[in-house]
């Protein structure tokens, strides 16, 4: 019985050191997970969606409500800005091209083509609305 | 910085706003301007200081090349190529958010969105709708540019079975983005790019030369649409609001444009207008006679009017006339008649095409009136001096209910003591109808080329 004792008891304390062990093994588990999950946009896609749709919806009505104040003589104008802005896409592009890499991946290769056409837009866009806007003047 | 570049993309975003707000008149426009090009300055500085973006010289390469390549277009082009321009210009932006939608899809660990071969699914169907949207674009513009630049005959190409063999393209890439979601196969997602261009040109090859307002509006809309849908890929609100602001834009000029002809939306993207109208020339103008003017004539009739209106069209943009024209109206003014202009909505090949022309030719903007705004005078004036228009002042709009643009709002000349009607030859206009206002009795037929005419009655008020 004495002799017993001291042996069941060692190995109880083994199994609680073991179960400490696996707790704690576990513990670091969820960290490492919770960390993941909370670094990884993707993984709030589905929250995402909503706020980007919201904020789509409210742009959309305050760009109805703008659009519809713009002078009709002016109509070509906002067809020029508005095609220099939608080349914003470049934010895209530029994500695409900017890693480091070791040489050129095809990613990096789609985004430079990307800049090309979205700055010929941008550079485009801006300065035909410029000449066009330079020669709306007024009487006398 | 990641924690500022919200806040800066949203300082972004409310700089297009105030951008297109600037537009609502010339005086404030180009304050508008100056927010808009800050506005893209801001996006791309706060993007370049983002931790991702780390090897610049591809950048600078980029942005160096499309600069140089986009200023000397801006600085050469001519101001009635511009419906061209804007069609060119659109299927660049088409074309860039496919190849943004193809390098997030290789590699959607830059942009947070998963690991290759597992996308997160809302991500997938995001990148699918962008990439078909921007591939449309892209095709469509092309096609549109072609038709503008006369490259592709501006006639509507039409063939039996059009809209069910487009319906069946468009179920096939409904499909295939259902299957890219499932498998997020490469090839389908280059499937999907490639049904997605033949659909572009498929959409736009039926739509005839004067439908065009309408297009290059739509195409306008899409490429915003396709920059929102770019937007919502990479969880970038900058992208959602400015697509947002873009596609809205492009609508609400698509459905001015459609309210100008008096057509919906739907007739003209199913298009084939004008190959119908054929038949309606039995509206036989046999037996009537026109009365043929000389450009004396014309001179002599708008030097003793009090009050003259000058309607252009298409056709002073074709014969670059606005010049002359402007000539031939500061000689009226110096002769005290007074001198407006009238824009009816549609006319030219984009909305306000009319209204740059005129510009560029230095006619101040206030004498420039919109079709609403000045349509009750033309019964107070004298002469109303139609140049190059043809349908939008065709009376058989209000009257013929048989005829293909009955219903559309036209520019009342009819109701001036005089029309005089500067055109080529005595044939119908762009939608192929006959105008009945050719022999009526107030008006006197300048038949030459707009600007030769002009230049003519020039010549003869100056003698």
């Amino acid at each position: 019985m004495t002799q017993t004792a001291p042996n069941s008891l060692t190995a109880e304390a083994q199994g609680v050191a073991q179960m400490a062990d696996q707790l704690a093994e576990y513990a670091n588990r969820l960290a490492i997970d919770t960390a993941q999950y909370s670094f990884e946009p993707g993984a709030a896609s589905g929250s995402f969606l909503m706020t980007g749709l919201t904020v789509f919806v409210l742009a959309c009505f305050v760009g109805y409500y703008v659009v519809w104040r713009v002078t009709p003589a002016l109509h070509s104008p906002l067809m020029a800005i508005t095609n220099a802005i939608s080349s914003v896409i470049i934010v895209g592009a530029l994500i695409a091209a900017g890693p480091l890499a070791d040489g050129m991946t095809f990613s990096k290769l789609m985004g430079f083509f990307a800049i090309i056409l979205a700055s010929i837009n941008i550079f485009g866009g801006f300065i035909v609305t410029r000449r066009m806007l330079s020669m709306f003047k007024k009487r006398g | 910085m990641s924690s500022l570049a919200p806040l800066l993309y949203l300082v972004s975003s409310v700089c297009f706003i105030m951008a297109l707000r600037g537009l609502s008149s010339p005086v404030t426009s180009r304050q508008g301007l100056n927010y808009g090009i800050s506005g893209m300055v801001i996006a791309i500085a706060t993007t370049l200081f983002t931790d991702i973006v780390q090897s610049y010289w591809l950048i600078v390469l980029g942005i160096a090349i499309g600069g140089i390549i986009g200023t000397f277009i801006a600085i050469k082009i001519k101001m009635t190529a511009l419906p061209q321009l804007v069609a060119a210009f659109h299927s660049l932006v088409g074309l860039a958010a496919v190849l943004v939608a193809a390098a997030a899809f290789h590699n959607p660990l830059a942009y947070g969105i998963g690991s290759p071969g597992e996308i997160h699914l809302a991500s997938l169907i995001e990148m699918a709708l962008g990439v078909a949207i921007g591939a449309v674009t892209f095709t469509g513009s092309i096609i549109a540019w072609g038709k503008l630049q006369g490259v592709i005959t501006g006639k509507p190409v039409t063939f039996s079975g059009q809209n069910i063999i487009n319906a069946a393209l468009g179920l096939t890439l409904i499909a295939l983005i259902i299957i890219l979601c499932m498998t997020e196969s490469v090839a389908v997602f280059w499937m999907i790019v490639a049904l997605s261009l033949v659909i572009g040109v498929m959409v736009i090859i039926p739509i005839g030369g004067a439908d065009m307002p309408v297009i290059v509006s739509m195409l306008n809309s899409y490429s915003g649409w396709a920059a929102a849908g770019i937007g919502f890929t990479l969880h970038n609100n900058l992208l959602i609001v400015t697509g947002a602001l873009v596609g809205a834009s492009g609508a609400i000029l698509s459905y001015i444009m459609c309210k100008g002809m008096n057509r919906s939306f739907l007739s003209v993207v199913l298009g084939g207008f004008g190959a119908e109208t054929t038949a309606s020339a039995h509206v036989s103008n046999a037996g009537k006679s026109a009365k043929i003017g000389s450009a004396e004539d014309a001179a002599f009739i708008m030097k003793n009017s009090g009050k003259v209106i000058i309607v252009p069209g298409y056709g002073m943009a074709v014969a670059q006339a606005q010049h002359v024209l402007r000539e031939m109206g500061d000689i009226l003014k110096a002769h005290g008649v007074d001198v407006k202009y009238a824009i009816h909505p549609v006319a030219g090949r984009m909305p306000g095409h009319m209204n740059v022309l005129l510009a560029e030719a230095n006619v101040a903007y206030d004498e420039v009136f919109e079709l609403e705004d000045i349509n009750r005078d033309f019964a107070q004036a004298d002469v109303a001096y139609v140049i190059g228009a043809n349908d939008i002042t065709n009376p058989a709009a209000k009257t013929d209910s048989s005829s293909p643009i009955y219903g559309m709002p036209i520019l009342d000349v009819e109701r001036a003591k005089t029309v005089l009607f500067v055109k080529r030859s005595m044939g119908s206009g762009y939608a192929g109808i006959d105008n009945p206002l050719f022999f009526a009795d107030n008006t006197l037929m300048l038949l030459g080329d707009a600007k030769k005419m002009t230049e003519d009655i020039v010549k003869a008020l100056e003698a």
